[in-house]
């Protein structure tokens, strides 16, 4: 595992999400809470919506195309629906959002 | 055809009337006379209209239609002057009309304690919509006072729903505790706990001296010396059969026009029904009773043989969230014995008083469901002997069953009574099921099961669902969401009632579930935050979907379409080239021109959007909110500018329009249309608000629709002048903005409140009008801003829509 620093957590809005471009496709990172973000894939695997633009509540968003809702810790489709999203390794520390480098398929410098 | 004359369009002679012409249509004419300047409708219900639960349309029993229908000639508004029996005529105040049977309906009086200040405007009784109207204009005053002088059934939902309303309430009650002919004293108690709870104030053994004030009631003062002011008196201690034209015909006359069991007085061709009258010593003021008289009343007018016989009675306290049963006797008495259930943390009291080996009272506080299964035991004599020791349990518990209210359901005879308004028994209803009543409207239909006050509607459901198993769809009042327990007019109400200013103070204050809410409650809670709040609630973008958010429509394939604003459909060669220009640059691949006159980009990246809309713009273009539940667009034709049949400057109209409308955030789109002439080339009849220019001013109607489904306008008001249009169409958006459900159109909210209560509040109150057009005006103040221009201007709020990081580059060292 290799951390990477991304940005500050106030770059991204309470209950909200920014996007993160990797060579995997583009990762949402969701901020649930004042020092708690969680990183998953942005494409609904219904019909490719972007989560990062849908609806954060407690540890979950809900896709804005279709109202698919999603859990940011497991990845699992709630309720009827079925499927998941890859979920990657994310922490903060000092105000600083921390992503899983190798998981994201970047090699640190270091 | 023989002539019938009905004196008294209340719940008993409508059910008469409604028998009359079911069994025979053709047996004779009628004319129905009404003190009030309105048809039959549903007064146990208006309670529910005095909280602002249900409306007075909701409530009517009888249309026009159904007038019509069974040729009943109509005299409402119309008082009865005498009966004359010797030329068989009833006199009205416009003319007399001759019967061959004539029915006495007058119904009751409230009685009015004779003290001083009765006669004071502000002090007034609970007995019809005029009544109730009355109520909830003086609950329209912030902070007002209001005294409710009695503790009964009536009493006791004035006070509930006055409070519901706003007002502070302070109900007097004379006895010792609440409700004492229904209650005992322990039920009373919770009784009064649980209103204390709703912050209605309650004093008992409190005796009322006199009425104070001057023009109008200010203070009650109580035998001790109390004084409560009062902006508001509301007098129900009880009522007394209305008498007076059948004292003065020389009918025999008691408490109450005796009556016998055919509901005959004691003149052969007249008879009485309902509240207003005397049988075997006893008075009626239940509506169970009244249907039971109106059954044998019409069969009497048709000659069959019926008699009445009253019943053992039950009684429910309409007031949400109180749910309160009693039925038979509960006075103790040296050979009976209580069986008592007290749950405290749940507040649940259950007492069921036994004589011998019958079932003689029960009272259920807290938790009713089984009170329709207790009221059958008492009114049948059961013998209870053997379920003696589960009996307080309910029903579920006799026979070794489950605990499931269904099986409790399932486990009632066919004869047990589910709807006691109605007297409709379990076997009625599933007989009207297998016949092909599949929900509850149908039963309702059918059978009258529930279709009178309403408590019994969960147990019509349940035997829907015991009948048809896995076929039945539970509907009715469902709660906004899992989130929490509260239907959106609950928690509109309580945001309002409990000055709720923030999510957070929801959420906590009204028992929310979940940590923050869910897609489904936080953007609805976030716009009746915004909308009751304006200038203390900060609007929460988080709380709103990806389109309000980023103020661009969101398309299939995640980028988004941007439809700039041109007021009323005008436009010109700068703003088509600055559109032109950035259709090219953000090589926009579709350019639509749009069904509200204006012209759609679609497929803009999302990164795009903020340099797309400084582009625009920079060339006087804003948002044209096409994204938002809010305003959308006004519609116009040319009007008197350039086409040879307008009448008014119908383009100019909407451009004011718009102009004051936009940037408002509504429950859900609103679309307006201005026409300059009745060839309405702008289709103004089915938008949200439609506006017909005419020779004589302007005519303005609302609540049309095109979509989903497709509905005409109904007119709100012909007026004048442009400046009354306005006035008007702006009152109406706050009244909706206020008031509607988020995510119902203005044509569902009017369905739901009735146009005459809009127009009451739009049109006719001015001070209203002003009030709302105030209000709107105020919230403007803060939303009436171009969204596009604001994340353009600040960085942060632009960097929004970039992403936070691209991993893909690799690094530079």
């Amino acid at each position: 595992m290799s951390w990477i620093d991304i940005a500050a957590v106030a770059d991204i809005p309470l209950r909200g999400a920014r996007v993160v471009k990797t060579k995997l496709g583009c990762v949402a990172v969701f901020r649930t809470d004042e020092a708690e973000v969680y990183a998953v894939s942005d494409t609904c695997p219904h019909k490719g919506g972007p989560l990062s633009d849908g609806l954060v509540h407690d540890r979950k968003v809900t896709c804005p195309l279709h109202n698919w809702v999603f859990s940011l810790e497991t990845g699992e489709a709630q309720g009827a629906d079925e499927g998941r999203i890859e979920t990657f390794a994310a922490r903060v520390e000092n105000g600083r959002v921390l992503l899983d480098g190798t998981a994201l398929g970047r090699r640190t410098a270091a | 055809m023989k002539k019938l004359v009905v004196i008294g369009a209340g719940m008993a002679s409508g059910r008469a009337l409604e028998h009359l012409f079911e069994t025979d249509p053709e047996a004779y004419e009628v004319t129905l006379f009404n003190a009030e300047a309105r048809g039959n409708y549903n007064r146990i219900m208006l309670s529910p209209v005095l909280s602002g639960e249900k409306s007075y349309a909701e409530i009517v029993t009888h249309d026009e239609a159904w007038y019509r229908a069974n040729k009943v000639t109509c005299r409402f508004g119309e008082h009865v002057v005498k009966i004359d029996r010797d030329r068989k005529v009833v006199v009205g105040e416009a003319g007399e009309v001759p019967y061959d049977k004539l029915i006495i309906a007058t119904g009751s009086a409230p009685f009015i304690i004779p003290v001083e200040g009765r006669e004071l405007p502000g002090v007034i009784t609970y007995r019809d919509l005029d009544d109730t109207e009355a109520m909830i204009a003086a609950a329209g005053q912030p902070g007002a006072n209001a005294v409710v002088i009695g503790g009964g059934l009536l009493g006791l939902e004035a006070a509930a729903g006055l409070r519901l309303r706003g007002m502070n309430v302070t109900v007097l009650h004379l006895m010792g505790h609440l409700m004492e002919r229904q209650l005992d004293e322990s039920a009373g108690y919770l009784l009064l706990k649980d209103l204390e709870r709703r912050g209605i104030k309650v004093m008992t053994g409190a005796s009322t001296k006199a009425i104070l004030g001057k023009d109008k009631v200010d203070a009650v003062v109580l035998e001790d010396g109390t004084v409560l002011d009062a902006d508001l008196v509301v007098m129900a201690v009880g009522i007394r059969p209305e008498t007076r034209l059948a004292t003065d015909a020389h009918l025999e006359v008691g408490r109450g026009v005796v009556v016998d069991a055919q509901m005959q007085t004691s003149d052969p061709d007249i008879h009485a029904v309902g509240e207003c009258v005397e049988f075997d010593g006893a008075l009626f003021g239940l509506v169970a009773p009244l249907y039971d008289q109106a059954k044998v009343l019409a069969k009497s007018l048709l000659g069959e043989v019926d008699a009445y016989a009253p019943k053992e009675l039950s009684t429910k306290l309409k007031v949400t969230g109180c749910d309160l049963f009693s039925a038979g006797d509960f006075a103790e008495g040296p050979e009976r014995e209580d069986i008592v259930l007290r749950d405290p943390s749940r507040g649940i009291y259950k007492r069921l008083v036994i004589e011998g080996d019958r079932l003689v009272g029960a009272v259920l506080y807290g938790d009713t469901a089984d009170g329709s299964w207790y009221f059958g035991l008492i009114r049948d004599g059961t013998d209870i002997d053997d379920m003696r020791e589960t009996l307080i349990f309910g029903p579920g518990f006799q026979g070794g069953a489950s605990a499931d209210p269904l099986s409790a359901v399932a486990a009632l005879p066919p004869e047990a009574e589910i709807c006691g308004c109605n007297g409709v028994c379990k076997g009625k209803i599933t007989e009207a099921i297998t016949g092909g009543a599949k929900d509850l409207t149908a039963v309702r239909a059918t059978t009258k099961a529930s279709a009178s006050c309403g408590t019994c509607t969960g147990l019509v459901e349940q035997v829907l669902q015991v009948t048809l198993g896995g076929d039945f769809q539970m509907p009715g009042a469902q709660p906004i969401c899992a989130c929490c327990d509260l239907t959106h007019e609950d928690l509109r109400r309580l945001i309002k009632l409990k000055a709720l200013k923030s999510q957070p103070a929801v959420w906590q204050e009204l028992g929310w579930k979940t940590p923050n809410g869910c897609h489904v409650c936080r953007p609805a809670l976030n716009f009746y935050l915004l909308a009751d709040w304006p200038l203390e609630y900060q609007d929460d973008p988080m709380s709103r979907f990806v389109n309000e958010r980023n103020h661009a429509n969101i398309q299939k394939d995640g980028t988004f379409s941007v439809v700039p604003r041109m007021w009323g459909g005008l436009t010109n060669p700068n703003e088509l080239r600055a559109i032109a220009d950035a259709a090219e640059k953000y090589k926009v691949p579709t350019v639509k021109v749009t069904g509200g006159q204006r012209i759609d980009l679609l497929g803009v990246r999302k990164e795009d959007l903020p340099a797309i809309w400084t582009d625009l713009n920079s060339a006087g273009l804003v948002s044209g909110h096409a994204y938002s539940k809010g305003l959308r667009t006004v519609k116009t034709c040319v009007g008197t500018d350039h086409c040879r049949f307008g009448t008014q400057d119908s383009t100019g109209l909407g451009v004011k329009l718009e102009q004051i409308l936009w940037g408002s955030w509504t429950p859900h789109k609103v679309k307006l249309g201005v026409s300059g002439c009745p060839r309405n080339c702008a289709e103004s009849t089915c938008k949200d608000v439609g506006i017909i220019c005419v020779d004589s001013g302007y005519q303005v109607s609302v609540a049309g629709a095109a979509g989903m489904e497709l509905k005409e306008t109904e007119r709100l008001a012909d007026v004048a002048s442009e400046a009354e249009a306005i006035d008007l169409t702006v009152a109406f958006v706050q009244l909706y903005r206020e008031n509607a459900k988020y995510l119902d159109r203005p044509y569902k909210w009017v369905a739901k409140v009735g146009l005459d209560w809009v127009k009451a509040r739009v049109v006719d109150d001015l001070d209203e009008r002003a009030a709302l057009i105030e209000r709107f005006e105020v919230s403007q103040s803060i939303y009436r801003k171009d969204p596009w221009a604001v994340p353009a201007r600040e960085a942060g709020e632009r960097s929004r829509y970039a992403p936070l990081a691209d991993l893909t580059l690799e690094a530079a060292e």
